[in-house]
């Protein structure tokens, strides 16, 4: 790959227009290529044929039969499909406030002067050298009814495993967003807070009045760092409630692994996967939009 | 004429943290807040309960696991629990993920830098096409694409090989990495392109003198993501590997659900084993691993 990266250019643009200074220099677009082909052959590529593959019946063996729009039928005729996205969608509404409440306080106050803030700063980054696998295999061990260290019902009854998803999931990911608060909280000019209190303003005006509003940008990305993460709670839902008790932690991706990995049905599985590229794509452009996430400008100007 | 490039290091230190105004802060404005002093306190207890019962379990003999009191310290502690994790096989997938890390890391900035050094330097429709595919990419859930991927892993011939695991992890590591990455390369300034251009330098030269210098605040953020990814990677190793041989820690630790079975003390001591590596990483690299991870969220 890197060598199409160091043939392709040498020497070309000086070549082409020595004279114009601010043109000169410029990198040619095939540099993009092997990246932009490396990420359309495992992401864009897999996508098309997912959609192909969920107007099949296919077993992961033989191969694929055409079978029309039989998938998409059971898709929808399926009640577990209407539960698993008023599931995703209130997983991923809880997770963000939860998280975003959280991490926002911990860290505007982990940036603030306390003297121990070092330590406990390290001791809130803990759960960030476990994988997610680990942590879900942490909590299952600790709420394990029969097994568990703690062996309580929790993950018995469906609020209560839900309720333990988006706890497990604010553990994991709140000190990461913690981090991500108490940098941009950093970066808010001292002479803002010199200002309010010169003026009078007290500690929790300050905070409403300068602190939330300087972290807007941080806000942004962060949640949409979240709902793009709470899409992939898999491995939680996996290992910890596989799904239960019944269907009632079982998310949209669960229900696609179900279908294919467990059941061999993948052209059904296909369909589960196409509409959730559906569904993401049309949530990252609604937040794109919503936010200017990624525009092309510097977001350092005026810094 | 690589001297050109010196003039302004200080842009590397502005993009690399948080500019260091805290200590003239910390005479202003606050009082120590006792509310948020308790708040944070209440959470260091949501942390650390969690944590301690772990470490307590693990050390606990296996008899005795399901009769103890998990809050209170192991009556008689003992590392057999650990023995037993060590035994199966931990070191080899501790390599295997080692070396995933590795690969995805080398891959990502192999193929990302160029990327957005184009999306950032060429005005062409086509690299704003290719910037605009990666900002979709972002939000596309692996998991979407994992039985098709399947289909391409097998007909490649790569089911159950570690390359099997690499290849996709990369590739969905790569949108955000070429987002935080177009972040920063923007804020180096046009002057220093200007000036290198003056000298007769070519783009590979800039890229390679000027930007990649730079632009080190956000490779690093890079390199800390990307690794990240590869080391808490599940769906992948899971749905592409299946034998011994190319298993990562992850997928090792579901399996251990089964191989151990009731032994909970045994599960956590694999579950602590596996978080060692990073808290090393943590402990030698505090300051790069914590202004990385903050990058992550860019800004």
């Amino acid at each position: 790959m890197s060598v199409t990266v160091d043939k392709r250019p040498p020497g070309r643009p000086q070549a082409a227009r020595p004279a114009k200074g601010a043109r000169a220099g410029r990198p040619h677009a095939a540099w993009a290529l092997p990246g932009v082909l490396f990420f359309a052959f495992f992401a864009i590529v897999p996508m098309a044929l997912a959609l192909y593959l969920s107007f099949t019946e296919w077993d992961g063996l033989s191969d694929p039969k055409p079978v029309g729009l039989a998938n998409w039928q059971k898709l929808l005729d399926d009640p577990r499909l209407t539960q698993s996205l008023w599931l995703t969608v209130l997983l991923t509404v809880c997770s963000w406030a939860f998280q975003t409440v959280v991490a926002l306080l911990l860290g505007v106050w982990a940036a603030g002067p306390q003297r121990n803030r070092a330590v406990l700063s390290a001791i809130f980054f803990v759960p960030l050298v476990l994988s997610s696998a680990a942590i879900a295999l942490l909590f299952y061990a600790l709420l394990d009814p029969n097994f568990g260290v703690i062996r309580t019902g929790i993950l018995g009854s469906s609020s209560g495993a839900f309720l333990a998803i988006v706890f497990v999931g604010g553990w994991q990911f709140i000190p990461l967003h913690t981090l991500i608060y108490q940098g941009g909280a950093r970066q808010i000019p001292a002479v803002l807070y010199q200002a309010a209190t010169v003026d009078g303003a007290g500690r929790y005006r300050q905070f409403f009045s300068i602190t939330l509003p300087q972290l807007r940008h941080t806000m942004t990305t962060s949640s949409v760092m979240m709902i793009a993460g709470s899409l992939t709670y898999f491995e939680t839902v996996l290992l910890l409630t596989r799904g239960g008790p019944g269907t009632d932690t079982a998310i949209l991706p669960y229900l696609m692994y179900e279908a294919g990995f467990e059941s061999y049905d993948f052209g059904y599985a296909s369909a589960i996967a196409s509409f959730l590229v559906i569904a993401a794509t049309g949530l990252s452009l609604l937040l794109v939009r919503l936010t200017g996430f990624g525009g092309m400008r510097s977001t350092r100007e005026g810094m | 004429m690589s001297h050109t490039t010196l003039p302004r290091p200080a842009k590397t230190a502005e993009s690399a943290g948080p500019p260091r105004e805290t200590p003239r802060r910390r005479h202003w404005s606050r009082r120590p807040n006792p509310v948020a002093g308790l708040g944070a306190t209440l959470w260091l207890l949501v942390v650390l309960i969690p944590i301690y019962a772990m470490l307590s379990a693990s050390l606990t003999p296996q008899e005795q696991a399901l009769t103890e009191n998990p809050l209170r310290p192991p009556t008689n502690p003992t590392l057999d629990n650990y023995n037993t994790v060590l035994d199966s096989g931990f070191g080899h997938l501790l390599a295997n993920t080692v070396i995933t890390a590795v690969a995805v890391v080398g891959i990502v900035l192999v193929l990302s830098v160029p990327l957005a050094y184009v999306a950032v330097r060429t005005r062409s429709r086509w690299s704003g096409a290719a910037f605009r595919l990666f900002l979709l990419g972002v939000a596309i859930p692996a998991q979407a694409v994992v039985v098709p991927l399947y289909l391409l892993i097998s007909k490649l011939g790569l089911y159950d090989t570690l390359p099997a695991v690499i290849l996709p992890t990369a590739a969905f590591a790569m949108p955000v990495s070429v987002l935080i990455l177009t972040g920063t390369l923007r804020d180096i300034s046009e002057e220093l392109y200007e000036a290198m251009a003056l000298d007769g330098a070519s783009p590979l030269r800039m890229l390679l003198q000027l930007t990649v210098p730079l632009a080190k605040g956000g490779i690093s953020t890079v390199v800390i993501y990307s690794a990240l990814q590869a080391w808490n990677g599940f769906l992948f190793p899971l749905i592409f590997t299946q034998s011994d041989g190319p298993r990562v820690l992850t997928l090792g630790l579901f399996n251990y659900v089964s191989q151990f079975g009731v032994n909970i003390p045994a599960l956590l001591a694999s579950v602590v084993l596996s978080g060692i590596p990073i808290f090393v990483v943590y402990l030698l690299a505090r300051r790069a691993l914590v202004s990385g991870l903050m990058g992550v969220g860019g800004k």
